[in-house]
This record gives structure tokens, C-alpha cells and sequence, in this order.
């Protein structure tokens, strides 16, 4: 059981790094968002739900079930708002970006 | 060996924070400071909650939370920030 743990633990920590590589290496500000958040979040998912599974005999793992719940929720709002303002106070996309629809809603007048 | 693997993850994990610094070093923006300091929470977090289970002191994990509702707090103020001002 501890070994189970150990393991589920050990890849929540991988997909941790790999979200801090994404926040190191992705091209403009919306691509490190979203790699910084959908990684880091399965991550630390992974990672608290190891750490409880290989020690369930101390009966604390209601309060890392709250954490869990607390960071799913949270995590994906404060990234959406950090990107909305950086759009709306005209922080310009990469170069390689294809398409922007929220320029699109703008000039179209749906979005204000 | 579950013990060696539990501490080769909280290293990835520590690796994971540092490299994080670096972009909030670096990063041109304001947007790329917050969320450097968004993931560097959330890992943070995780390494609270390793620290918690490992010392066996079981009142960590209420610093844990409180930690994660502080960063929530100051990221959404952060964006608030930027967008309209103070």
C-alpha cells in the first residue's frame, strides 16, 4: 500500500515539473498559463492523493480530500482572470499564435 | 524503497519550484510574475503537505490551507490589479 502510494506520489512530482518547464519554455504569457496550470493542477492532485494513500493510517486524509477540492476549484479561476486582464490590458500574443478569438468578439463589438 | 521514492519526489518537486523561480526572475510582464508565483504555489503546497505527513505533525496541513487560500486571494487581486487599478 505504501509502495502504491510512493508511486502515484512520484508521478504527481513529474507532472509538476513538467508544468514548471512549460512556465519556463512555452512563448508568451496564455501558453504559460495554461501549461502552468492544467500541469501543476493533476500534479499536486497526484501528489496529495500519494502522500495520503501510502499513510491512511493517521486519519488526516479528510482534510487533504478539502485541499483537493479547494486547489480544483481555485486554480482554474485565478489563471482565468491573470489571462483576461493580460488581454485586455493588450498584452500581444506570440508570433506563431493562428488565431485570437476574443480579438475577434472585440472587433465585432460582442465583448467590451 | 517507498521511503527513497516518497524523497526522489519531493527533489522533482523542489527542481519544479526552482525552475519556476526563473521565470519570475525573468519574465517581461507583470502577467508572467503572477503566474510564476501561481505554480510556485501550488507546488509549495504539495511540499507543505509532504513536510506535514513526514515530521508527523498533523497541524501543518491547516498551514497548507491557509496558504492556499492566501495565494487565491493575492493572484485574483493581482488581475484585478492590472486590469482597472487600485
Amino acid at each position: 500500500m505504501e509502495l502504491l502510494g510512493a508511486i502515484i506520489t512520484l508521478l504527481g512530482s513529474i507532472f509538476l515539473l513538467l508544468g514548471a518547464l512549460g512556465i519556463v519554455r512555452m512563448p508568451d504569457v496564455y501558453n504559460r498559463m495554461q501549461a502552468g496550470t492544467k500541469a501543476t493542477t493533476l500534479g499536486s492532485i497526484f501528489f496529495l492523493l500519494g502522500i495520503s494513500v501510502g499513510h491512511h493510517q493517521c486519519g488526516c486524509v479528510g482534510k487533504v480530500i478539502i485541499l483537493i477540492l479547494f486547489i480544483v476549484i481555485t486554480n482554474p479561476i485565478s489563471s482565468n482572470a491573470i489571462a483576461r486582464a493580460s488581454h485586455f490590458i493588450g498584452i500581444k500574443l506570440a508570433d506563431i499564435s493562428k488565431k485570437d478569438e476574443l480579438q475577434e468578439d472585440k472587433n465585432s463589438g460582442v465583448v467590451e | 524503497m517507498a521511503d527513497l521514492l516518497y524523497n526522489i519526489a519531493a527533489i522533482i518537486a523542489l527542481i519544479g519550484i526552482i525552475l519556476t523561480f526563473v521565470r519570475l526572475i525573468l519574465g517581461p510582464t507583470v502577467a508572467d510574475r503572477a503566474i510564476a508565483l501561481d505554480g510556485m504555489t501550488v507546488m509549495a503546497i504539495s511540499l507543505i503537505v509532504f513536510i506535514a505527513y513526514f515530521s508527523e505533525r498533523i497541524i501543518y496541513l491547516d498551514v497548507a490551507m491557509v496558504y492556499a487560500l492566501i495565494s487565491f486571494i493575492g493572484v485574483v487581486a493581482i488581475a484585478r490589479y492590472m486590469e482597472r487599478g487600485i
